[in-house]
């Protein structure tokens, strides 16, 4: 395949930033969109330019870490998939391909395509665990669990902090992996002794972050590798009106 | 309270709770529109309108209405504007085109157009009737045959229409978006407030459109639709 | 053998000697708690349940990771599960079978005392994770669920999906961040640590680098853990993230610290195979498939028709064959090698013949009956049980068939699986006593960067087990043996001598980085030095091999210290600069490998010398002159001294392992 590619440079936060076009020839179908910024860099290097930098780790879909806009999607245009899974047989020959950092006030670009997501960490920081010091947890099946709740906090905890969501929002909203973390531990027992006051920390954190307000328009969903539902946005705005009335 | 109101989850409880009341009010003045099609020179609309403006309960909830149109637009504004702050450096291709529908992203751009048919409306209507009192049973006209004259304006009878089917998107994705907000949302409901705003939305749509459309439509063919039943 | 390797194993019955530790090991009170600075490396399982314990306990505690997030740790690829010894499922589990196993599961090549710990704490760590709302799977009674994993015939592992490495990371991350959020552990992400700082025989702290502004940092610390994970990168393909290395545990290794049995790394059996030259990592298909899944290839060599179409009699299920008694649930180094042993006969499938099937046509038929049942459906059709055993099957491993068919672009629902061996962990690493402390005083290494439990085979679900064990369990009580002592040791100012040398050394090597200006790329020397690995090192090893694997590792450093080129600048985000760093680190570890590879005369575990087999293929061990930990003492880049720390078995007798 042959692939033309518009990818934001920047030198630093400080500089200013701009697109700069490469033309790459004989891209294998078979190569995830990484490998190919791989085969990208190494002709970079050769030609003694400096290479793009971008977050990546893991390149199996759980990290989180890697983080590019895609023609305007978030992690590419396939649904439930992270850049690193996804595969250029998902482009045709010939596709002019735009590839931008994720774009938010909370999420500062730091270089080339590689932003500053810690605002993710503070929020959490602020509320998302439960207080239990090591070696004071009693037998593990003391506590039971229904089933479906521990489904569903599963399936709110298997966000994997990429800010796919932030970064697909029209409003830069943060509200997903809120509500995500809220979710997991508001569904379960053992998360009810600190269940308000999660609510009220992380909710405030979150908005002096910068992150933008929900506006209800689904894209977070939409674009969310791991397809985390909206009904844990309504859960987290539930969970923040009763501790507002509790506390 | 303050904290609340102050936090990103509290002005989008501000509107959708206002949202929510707004609709409540379309219910209502709906309703009494359509009296205009009785077929009785306007009798009964005039009458309801008429005995609206004197009745207290009502004139107290027009406080409301009014507190809560100024809300709703001005959480917009302020949620509007913040937003645009959370995003300083916009994407070069925006692909949220893919991922949500136009209704739902342009929400202050639909909410802008019906604020400007509501300011032209209520100049039309609510100031000759209720403020200079030009229109009304101490004026020269019925409000009735008011909004029979307004709507022959071909101009004024296109914003009407134009605006009341934006209002119907603008509905058809806030009434779900607003229990969304207060967090009613669940796997189990969720349809059933989609299901709801989009009735709701058809409903308003078709209903308002009614009146731009058989007024003007009226004054072009002259078959007068205010005593069609006399 | 050299008296620095004590081991430290606490007296007694085997079974008491933890619980005796514990009750008698020296304690910090908590006002001189506060006074003591740990720094922690890495925020994987180990480091930031570690971290987060630490802090708990009132001691001031720095975490380093070179990620943008602690919770991006590697950890988080973990897919099975965690074993412990809880026998909720009555099956006859207890701690001395989980010990037992995971001693004979490394080929008798861990240490008793370790791994007997390992087991009784295993079970605390379920609770710990439980407690911190991981969300493990459940029975609809409310209870935790079990599944069952290689090398064993218990139900001990639990789950979150196929994703129990990212609850548990997520758990500890939790744990971590609400310390950060206290004061009590500051967090430094996107750093990484260049190298150890020595004071008076003793570790002392580190010298870390900035990543984003390239600045290089102090940092003092009365002990150091590192937790920094394995070195399978060197192989460059392996089922590690790009960012894993070996730089942490290197540099200690060359102040001192031994490194134990280097050559022990695992081959996973379940990977997805290579694809091509591009390819920039392998990933790993869960164990737990193995479950349910059936591995086979065809009977006839170079078969090419679709396998689907080729008929039951005409496949060899060669695990079933091979070994009875475990089927398809052996340990990963046998099924990785019976894999190899298919292929290299000729008999793998897909484009590069080199590869099996993982075939899962007959759990879903099985699945499908029994859901049938479950809702009443009499006499189902062939359709309707196939779309419900799908479901069932989906429920149990759907994100790993989604993961298949995102890479490959193949439905594993309908078409069986193909996959290939590919390393996945290194047993071996920091050499470490009982109190996992490495031959350098204060300095202790933890999870998979110490080499301490697994022996010579790791098994499945073990890994999160030892990290966490290791983290919340272990550190927490050994590390006052050291720190009791320390408590009089004032912090040492960062403009110590020992810290400006220790600078200065990691400027000099960066400074030549990118004055070299040659013409090759890191990941050409990184990918030629995997490739020396992987052929010579890797899942078969014979002399021959070996003598070469050294000549040309050697010969492969010269070059890239004379060629590599590193673009960009020192005070900047710098990724080149990174690899480059990690890279001329692997360059000397691989060399430590095929030493330790050629210089253990025996097969066990994941080390197969092709020299020493049974007539049937399977390993063969030499108890008698090698049931020891190899741990070398580095002397100079290309030079070791061998330091053994012979193995006494005390309960379990070791045996040729069969799971026949």
């Amino acid at each position: 395949m042959n692939i033309t590619l518009k990818v934001w440079r920047q030198k630093n936060a400080k500089e200013a930033g701009n697109f700069v076009t490469y033309r790459l020839q004989d891209i294998s179908p078979d190569m995830s969109f990484l490998e190919m910024f791989d085969v990208l860099n190494e002709q970079l290097i050769g030609k003694g330019d400096e290479p793009v930098a971008f977050d990546h780790d893991c390149r199996e879909g759980i990290c989180g870490m890697c983080s590019m806009m895609i023609n305007g999607r978030a992690h590419g245009p396939t649904r439930g998939t992270t850049t690193c899974q996804l595969h250029m047989r998902s482009f045709n020959d010939g596709d002019t391909i735009v590839v931008e950092p994720w774009r938010a006030k909370a999420f500062p670009v730091i270089k080339d395509l590689v932003v500053d997501r810690t605002s993710f960490d503070r929020i959490i920081a602020t509320g998302g665990f439960i207080s239990v010091n090591t070696g004071s947890a009693q037998d593990a099946n003391c506590l039971p669990v229904p089933k479906d709740d521990a489904d569903k906090a599963f399936a709110a905890a298997a966000c994997i902090g990429c800010g796919a969501c932030v970064a697909a929002c029209k409003n830069a909203s943060a509200m997903l992996f809120v509500s995500a973390k809220i979710s997991q531990l508001a569904l379960l027992p053992q998360g009810q002794v600190e269940r308000e006051s999660r609510a009220l920390n992380m909710v405030k954190q979150m908005d002096e972050e910068g992150f933008g307000s929900c506006t209800n328009t689904g894209s977070c969903e939409a674009e969310c590798p791991k397809e985390i539902s909206l009904e844990n946005i309504a859960r987290m705005n539930r969970e923040y009106f009763m501790a507002i009335l509790k506390k | 309270m303050n904290k609340f109101l102050a936090s990103s989850l509290g002005k989008k409880t501000i509107m959708a709770l206002t949202g929510l009341f707004l609709v409540l009010f379309l219910v209502e003045h709906l309703y009494t529109n359509l009296l205009l099609f009785a077929g009785d020179g306007g009798l009964a609309f005039d009458e309801a309108s008429h005995s609206m403006v004197h009745n207290v309960f009502i004139r107290i909830v027009e406080v409301f209405l009014f507190l809560a149109i100024i809300l709703h637009v001005y959480q917009a504004v302020m949620l509007t504007s913040e937003n645009a702050k959370a995003r300083p450096v916009k994407y070069a291709v925006d692909g949220t085109g893919k991922t949500a529908s136009w209704f739902s992203r342009n929400m202050g751009l639909t909410g802008a157009m019906i604020f400007f048919f509501i300011v032209v409306h209520l100049y039309n209507f609510f100031v000759p009737y209720r403020i200079t009192g030009s229109v009304g049973p101490d004026g020269h006209e019925t409000l009735s045959h008011e909004v029979a004259e307004a709507l022959e304006n071909p101009w004024y009878a296109l914003l009407y229409a134009v605006s009341v089917i934006i209002l119907a998107f603008h509905i058809n994705h806030g009434f779900q978006s607003a229990f969304q907000s207060l967090g009613m949302n669940n796997k189990k409901y969720s349809p059933l407030y989609k299901r709801t705003g989009t009735a709701l939305a058809i409903i308003f749509g078709l209903g308002f459109l009614s009146f731009p459309v058989l007024f003007y439509f009226s004054h072009v063919t002259g078959f007068d639709i205010l005593n069609w039943n006399q | 053998m050299s008296s620095k390797l004590n081991a430290k194993i606490p007296g007694g019955p085997m079974d008491t000697k933890w619980s005796r530790y514990r009750s008698t090991v020296p304690l910090v009170n908590p006002a001189n708690k506060r006074g003591l600075e740990i720094i922690v490396v890495g925020s994987g399982l180990a480091g930031a349940a570690a971290a987060a314990s630490l802090a708990e306990m009132g001691y001031k505690v720095k975490c380093f990771c070179f990620q943008d997030s602690p919770r991006r740790a590697h950890s988080i690829a973990a897919q099975g599960g965690i074993n412990a010894a809880k026998n909720y499922q009555n099956d006859g589990d207890s701690v001395f079978r989980l010990f037992y196993d995971t001693i004979k599961g490394g080929d008798y090549r861990a240490r008793e005392g370790n791994v007997h710990r390992l087991a009784e704490v295993s079970r605390n760590i379920i609770d710990q994770c439980v407690a911190q709302g991981v969300p493990f799977a459940r029975e609809y009674g409310g209870l935790l669920d079990n599944r069952s994993f290689g090398g064993t015939q218990v139900q001990r592992t639990f789950y979150a999906a196929g994703q129990t490495g990212q609850q548990l990371l997520l758990g500890a991350y939790s744990a971590l961040q609400r310390q950060v959020g206290k004061g009590t552990v500051k967090m430094y992400s996107r750093h990484e640590m260049l190298e150890l700082v020595m004071i008076d025989g003793k570790c002392r702290g580190i010298i870390a680098r900035d990543l984003i502004s390239g600045k290089l940092e102090r940092h003092f610390g009365h002990a150091v853990l590192l937790c920094t994970g394995g070195y399978g990168n060197v192989f460059f393909l392996s089922t590690n993230a790009m960012g894993s290395n070996v730089t942490a545990a290197w540099k200690a290794h060359k102040n001192g610290a031994y490194f134990g049995n280097p050559c022990f790394t695992q081959i996973h059996p379940t990977c997805i195979p290579v694809s091509g030259d591009h390819q920039s990592k392998l990933t790993l298909m869960s164990e737990s498939l193995r479950n349910d899944g059936r591995i086979w290839v065809p009977k006839t060599k170079g078969d090419t028709r679709h396998p689907n179409q080729i008929p039951e009699d005409e496949r060899d299920y060669y695990l079933e064959r091979r070994y009875p008694a475990f089927g398809n649930l052996v340990p990963r180094d046998v099924a990785s090698r019976a894999a190899k042993e298919r292929c290299d006969a000729g008999f793998g499938v897909g484009a590069s013949k080199m590869a099996v099937y993982l075939d899962y046509a007959s759990a879903i038929e099985r699945y499908g009956k029994s859901k049938a049942l479950q809702l009443g459906i009499h006499e189902p059709s062939a359709e309707q049980i196939k779309s419900l055993g799908k479901e069932v099957v989906a429920e149990k491993y759907g994100n790993l068939f989604e993961m298949y068919e995102k890479i490959t672009g193949e439905n594993p629902y309908e078409v069986p699986m193909r996959i290939y061996p590919a390393v996945h962990y290194t047993m071996g690493g920091l050499w470490v006593d009982y109190e996992l402390m490495t031959t350098v005083p204060g300095l202790y290494a933890l999870g998979e960067a110490n080499f301490s439990d697994h022996g010579a085979n790791r098994l499945g679900a073990s890994a999160l087990m030892q990290g966490l064990a290791d983290g919340y369990f272990v550190i927490p009580y050994t590390i006052g043996s050291y720190l009791s002592q320390e408590i009089r040791t004032k912090a040492i100012p960062t403009d110590h001598p020992a810290f400006e040398e220790a600078e200065k050394k990691v400027q000099g090597t960066l400074d030549k980085f990118l004055s070299i200006k040659g013409e090759k790329s890191v990941d050409h020397y990184h990918k030629a030095l995997g490739k020396i690995m992987w052929d010579k090192c890797g899942m078969g090893r014979n002399k021959e091999g070996l003598t070469q694997a050294l000549a040309e590792i050697k010969a492969l450093r010269e070059e890239f210290w004379q060629n590599v080129r590193v673009p960009g600048g020192l005070n900047e985000l710098n990724p080149e600069l990174e690899k480059a760093g990690r890279v001329a680190d692997f360059l000397e570890l691989g060399e430590l490998m095929c030493l330790d590879a050629l210089n253990r005369e025996e097969s066990c575990g994941g080390h197969f010398r092709e020299e020493h087999q049974t007539e049937e293929g399977e390993a063969k061990r030499n108890d008698e002159q090698f049931s020891f930990v190899s741990a070398w003492e580095f002397k100079s880049v290309g030079s070791w001294e061998l330091h053994k720390e012979a193995l006494d078995f005390e309960i379990v007798k070791p045996s040729q392992r069969s799971y026949k």
